[in-house]
């Protein structure tokens, strides 16, 4: 089935061209015609003024759609021939972390970049005559080693728990296709009866298991459109504080007295890699004022729709009569207790009825937020650790399959929405199976086939 | 030995359904063509069901027709009951079916054949290949006689080597009462060709006179019939009516106690059988759980009392037969007119063969149909017509014909065929095609009529209907696109429940709503109306689907990339740096015409397919 794109000189593509050692910097290489306007959608140098000069660096930002900053970065396009690949290049150089470099992968994606396969730069310097004839036999052979290393680190990836998933749900779909195939082939043959419930229960099952493990890779919606945290606590704990002080710079009103902050306000920024949308809200308590009340709404509002909650205690505090008030609202959500103003006194009631992770961290020092900013990322994405180059790829590779899975699925939930006939599903649950084929290597046909002829008594 | 003094161009072997349209196709596009067949009285003889069509099947008949082949008009002249499949479902799975009415059937084809100029029909049964220097020059009859021509076309069917079982016992035979050719296969493998077998089955034929049919569920055809040619304006012929019977506990218990006088289950067949076809007694064995299976029964012709109970094919001996028919409602005091049986049969790798169905030993030589490992009447005339073409083009000296899996069913099935190995008879399913939404009954003539029109199979009548087919979807288009509805024209937001339309919307616009349709949008805009149902149905599921086709056409655009890079046919792969031993050998057996087709063969990764393509640049420039 030829859903997967085959090597060529045609479209335009992205990848990492250097192992992303943690704290190094790593370079991500785009070569094709849409390489600049890649770069410029998303790029803004600091000082020079647009035209960019070709094969001059650059420094600036680099932001995600919604204006988060993903990276600073040095950056400079080439055009072509006088390129490696001899087709318009650009190179991003980024900080190293792998969150940052996938971040970028993931960014041009969307756009509409394609991961490069192994190799596939230096196959395009071949193709595009860059290379002299005699390097073709290198060429070869490099493309063969590290498809052949990359598969092989590939299996190594998918560890028994994972690969006994990704195989249980390729199973579901097969079964499906199986039967939609049976359908429209056979409409002569007494099969069981055309039963579109059980095929989105089945659909909805795959989606939501296909959802866990890209969760559980850590991106996602994570990365696409950054993590939202929103910091809770009682007036005057020091929210705001805390939410300046994580930021680097003075964003929201910071006064002494209660009730200060009356709306959310949301920032972004990135923290050890991971982009995350810091979310202030009005101190939560029993209020009469109008202004605050709303703003207690809305703070509890967006409370079930945050990727993690920071609970910020005043380690100073004379009661601990608004905690329980707090602690009901946040029942079983994703909540890290932090104690603000640990510079002034040293001991807080640290009572912690939800058995939450607590910090303790002052904003005018600086103390503890280290380990708050590490504790985060960890929290959001998993550990991660390092990982080599090779690795990184064929993650990301598996990643990108199971989005294009998800996709896919999701539209064949569409088409089943509204009543299509079943060949249009046909497509989609194809589609679907060809991006998991992409991991495990299995082809559709002959399955589908086998299937049919195993499971149902045809034959006219 | 003698030598017939004509000199023939193209000489098709075997008048079944392969070597008709073969034929037919090379005397039309003007070469002289000799059709050579065991007995004249069986051309285009249905071996099997009585039926054309089917999903995946009626396709292959929409194609054949487009491209200017006969299947198509004969099974319209003699069909006996019509019936669309998948009615519900979307265009692309459509599908028609047609009962035939067996003799007419092929006594039609053999008055057409009759009726070509360029085209001689002859009794004999072809024992020999004759091959100078590797390359065919003719063949050699049963009866001593040689007939010499520059290309022939193998279309042998079921008949190499042809063994009938019955119960356990077994005698030669290419069909029912017709002799087995023997000689052929010995040739082919002595050229070199790799021979292999398969079995496939047919049941009993029963006397009508003996069914109560007033027992059985009847099954009438559609009303309104939808013909499979192009050319066919309307259904002539008396149209009867099918019916459904079931096996039963009973009837299974019968087969079960008899396994053991099953060839199969005895192993005595060594040929591997259709899965999609099953003998009854593979069905009991192995769905243990249902307890009944349905048939249906159709008539074999108009007149003449024999009826042919689908799904029933069986090699059991015929006295377990009549038994468990006779277990079965409504066939109580059954008499069976003809046994069932199995069969087993040569049939040649067609991994030897090119795209052109050429094989590639010998030049000259094509093979087409079931000797290639497919089976069914469809499946072989496609062959046949591609096969009859090539032979012909050959002659000619003018480029091959090939058609991609993007552009049809028939693409589809060689590009199979010719990459894939055979492990048990290859039938066509919607399923095997990648772009099923684009391969359709209803555009098959978009498809492939120009294609027939350059090659000389598209007579003028048909090259103007299609014309003037093409000028009205065009036109009808322009018309949807540039008309439009404000929320003024009260009649047409009456008419079509439109609601409130906050700006005028096109007619395109309104057909891409679910609930409206192409014929409601005739009441608000009559011009529609002058435009011919074909025309508009084209124009309506451009509309409708214009979101689905356009992601297969992204999807076709992707397998050009490596599609349309010819692989040369001097190729080394012996020279190509740090391909495998294995990915080596595979390729130099298929010797793929087209980098994509060379990614389908089982075992080429895509890595060797980079290296590939670094080489051509090397090479040839590509
Ligand atoms: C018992 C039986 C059961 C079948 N069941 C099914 C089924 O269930 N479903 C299905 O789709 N298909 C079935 N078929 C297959 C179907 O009949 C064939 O696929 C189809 O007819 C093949 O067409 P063909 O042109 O290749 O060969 P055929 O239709 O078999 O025609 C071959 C022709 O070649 C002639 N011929 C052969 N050898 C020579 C020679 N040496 N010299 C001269 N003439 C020769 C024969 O006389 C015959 O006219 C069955 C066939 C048989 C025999
Ligand atoms: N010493 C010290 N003072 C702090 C710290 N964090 C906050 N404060 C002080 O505590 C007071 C309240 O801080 P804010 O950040 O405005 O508190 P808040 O939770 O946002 O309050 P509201 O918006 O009113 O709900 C201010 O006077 C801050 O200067 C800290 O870490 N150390
Ligand atoms: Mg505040």
């Amino acid at each position: 089935m030829p859903l997967v794109v085959p090597m060529n000189t045609v479209d335009t593509i992205i990848a990492p061209a250097t192992p992303p050692g943690e704290g190094g910097v790593a370079i991500v290489r785009i070569s094709g015609a849409d390489a600049l306007s890649a770069l410029l959608c998303y790029f803004t140098p600091t000082t020079t003024v647009l035209p960019l000069e070709s094969h001059r660096l650059y420094y600036g930002l680099l932001r995600d759609p919604s204006g988060c900053v993903i990276d600073e970065v040095m950056a400079v396009h080439m055009l072509a021939p006088h390129t490696y690949t001899r087709e318009d290049v650009v190179e991003i150089q980024c900080h190293g972390g792998h969150q940052v470099v996938k971040s970028i992968l993931d960014l041009y994606r969307a756009y509409g970049l394609r991961l490069a396969g192994p190799g596939e730069f230096t196959f395009r310097a071949y193709m595009n005559g860059r290379l002299d004839l005699s390097q073709a036999e290198a060429v070869a052979s490099l493309i063969h080693s590290k498809t052949d290393s990359s598969r092989r680190l590939a299996l190594a990836q998918i560890d028994g728990a994972l690969s006994r998933e990704i195989y249980s749900f390729t199973a579901i779909l097969k079964q499906v296709l199986i039967l939609v195939e049976a359908w429209i082939d056979f409409p002569e043959e007494d099969l069981p009866a055309e039963d579109v419930e059980e095929i989105s229960t089945s659909i909805t099952q795959a989606i939501s298991k296909i959802q866990i493990i890209t969760g559980s890779y850590g991106f996602g919606r994570v990365l696409t459109e950054g993590a939202s945290i929103l910091l809770i606590g009682q007036p005057n704990a020091g929210k705001s504080s805390l939410l300046n002080a994580l930021l680097g710079e003075e964003r929201a009103i910071v006064t002494a007295i209660p009730g200060t902050t009356r709306d959310l306000l949301e920032e972004g920024l990135v923290i050890n890699g991971v982009p995350v949308r810091l979310i202030d809200t009005a101190g939560l308590c029993e209020s009469v004022d109008p202004v605050e009340v709303e703003g207690i709404r809305r703070a509890e509002k967006s409370l079930s729709q945050t990727d993690l909650v920071l609970w910020v205690v005043d380690a100073n505090r004379e009661s601990t009569a608004g905690d329980d008030y707090i602690y009901s609202r946040l029942s079983s959500l994703p909540t890290f207790q932090v104690f603000t103003k640990i510079d002034i006194c040293g001991d807080p009631d640290s009572s912690n009825p939800g058995n939450f992770p607590q910090y303790r961290v002052s904003s005018k020092t600086g103390d503890g937020l280290e380990g708050l900013r590490d504790a985060i990322s960890d929290f959001l994405v998993g550990g991660g650790g390092a990982l080599t180059e090779s690795v990184m790829l064929t993650e990301q590779r598996h990643y990108e399959a199971l989005l294009l899975c998800l996709g896919s699925l999701e539209r064949a939930s569409g088409s089943l929405a509204v009543d299509a006939s079943l060949e249009f599903l046909a497509l989609d649950l194809r589609e679907a199976l060809g991006s998991l084929g992409q991991i495990s290597g299995e082809t559709v046909t002959e399955d589908i086939l086998d299937g049919i002829f195993s499971g149902f008594c045809i034959g006219k | 030995m003698g030598g017939y003094d004509k000199d023939y161009q193209v000489i098709v072997v075997g008048a079944g359904h392969a070597g008709c349209e073969a034929a037919l196709a090379s005397a039309r596009m003007g070469c002289s063509t000799l059709l050579l067949t065991i007995g004249l009285d069986t051309v285009a003889q249905m071996s099997c069901n009585p039926s054309i069509g089917g999903l995946a099947k009626g396709h292959l008949v929409h194609e054949i027709d487009a491209l200017g082949g006969e299947m198509g008009l004969n099974i319209d002249a003699t069909g006996i009951q019509f019936r669309r499949l998948n009615t519900r479902k979307g265009p692309a799975v459509r599908a028609a079916r047609a009962q035939a009415d067996r003799m007419a059937y092929s006594a039609r084809m053999k008055n057409v054949i009759e009726a070509e100029p360029l085209l001689d029909l002859k009794q004999g049964l072809v024992e020999e290949l004759l091959v100078e220097k590797g390359r065919i020059v003719g063949v050699k009859i049963r009866e001593g006689l040689a007939f010499y021509g520059k290309t022939v076309v193998l279309t042998t069917g079921t008949f190499m080597r042809g063994l009938i079982h019955v119960g356990l016992n077994h005698f030669a035979g290419g069909r029912a009462g017709e002799p087995s050719a023997e000689g052929i296969s010995g040739s082919l493998s002595a050229l070199g060709l790799r021979v292999g077998r398969l079995k496939t089955g047919t049941p009993a034929r029963l006397s009508a006179r003996s069914i109560d049919f007033s027992k059985l569920e009847k099954q009438p055809g559609d009303k309104l019939i939808k013909p499979f040619s192009f050319m066919t304006e309307k259904i002539t012929r008396k149209q009867v009516d099918c019916y459904i019977a079931e096996t039963n506990e009973m009837t299974h218990q019968i087969i079960r106690n008899n396994l053991n006088k099953s060839p199969l289950f005895a192993g005595v067949i060594e040929g591997i059988g259709p899965r999609y076809c099953p003998s009854i007694e593979d069905k009991v064995v192995r769905f243990p759980d249902k307890k009944s299976h349905q048939s249906f029964l159709e008539p074999e012709g108009i007149v003449g009392s024999e009826m042919y109970p689908s799904g029933l094919s069986t090699s059991l001996p015929p006295d377990v037969q009549l038994a468990y028919f006779r277990s079965m409602v409504g066939f109580e005091r059954v008499e069976i007119m003809r046994p069932g049986y199995a069969i087993e049969y040569d049939f040649v790798e067609p991994l030897q063969l090119k795209a052109t169905l050429e094989t590639r030993v010998v030049a000259g030589l094509f093979h087409a149909g079931q000797i290639n490992g497919t089976s069914g009447y469809e499946e072989a005339a496609g062959q046949g017509i591609l096969a009859g073409i090539n032979a012909a083009r050959q002659c000619q000296d003018r480029e091959p014909v090939i058609i991609g899996r993007d552009e049809g069913y028939l693409g589809v099935m060689v590009d199979d065929l010719i990459t894939q190995p055979t492990t048990d008879p290859y039938r066509m399913f919607t399923s095997r095609s990648e772009y099923r939404l684009l391969l359709r009954e209803d555009n098959a003539d978009q498809r492939l009529t120009e294609l027939g029109r350059e090659v000389g199979l598209v007579s003028d009548v048909r090259w103007k209907m299609f014309q003037e087919k093409q000028e009205q979807v065009d036109a009808a288009t322009q018309i949807l696109k540039t008309k439009s509805v404000t929320s003024a024209d009260r009649t047409a937001v009456n008419l079509l429940n439109l609601g409130e339309l906050k700006s005028g919307l096109s007619l395109e616009s309104l057909l891409r709503r679910p609930e409206l349709s192409l014929k409601q949008l005739e009441d608000i805009c009559p011009e529609l109306g002058a435009f011919s149902p074909q025309a508009l149905e084209q124009v309506e599921i451009a509309v409708k689907y214009e979101g689905y086709i356009k992601r297969q056409l992204e999807q076709v655009e992707r397998y050009r990339l490596q599609e349309d890079i010819n692989m040369p046919g001097d190729i080394d792969y012996d020279e190509i740096p740090s391909l495998s031993t294995e990915v080596r050998e595979k390729l130099k057996k298929t010797l793929p015409i087209s980098l994509g087709q060379a990614g389908r063969i089982q075992g080429v990764t895509p890595a060797a397919i980079a290296v590939i393509q670094i080489y051509l640049r090397k090479k040839h420039h590509v």
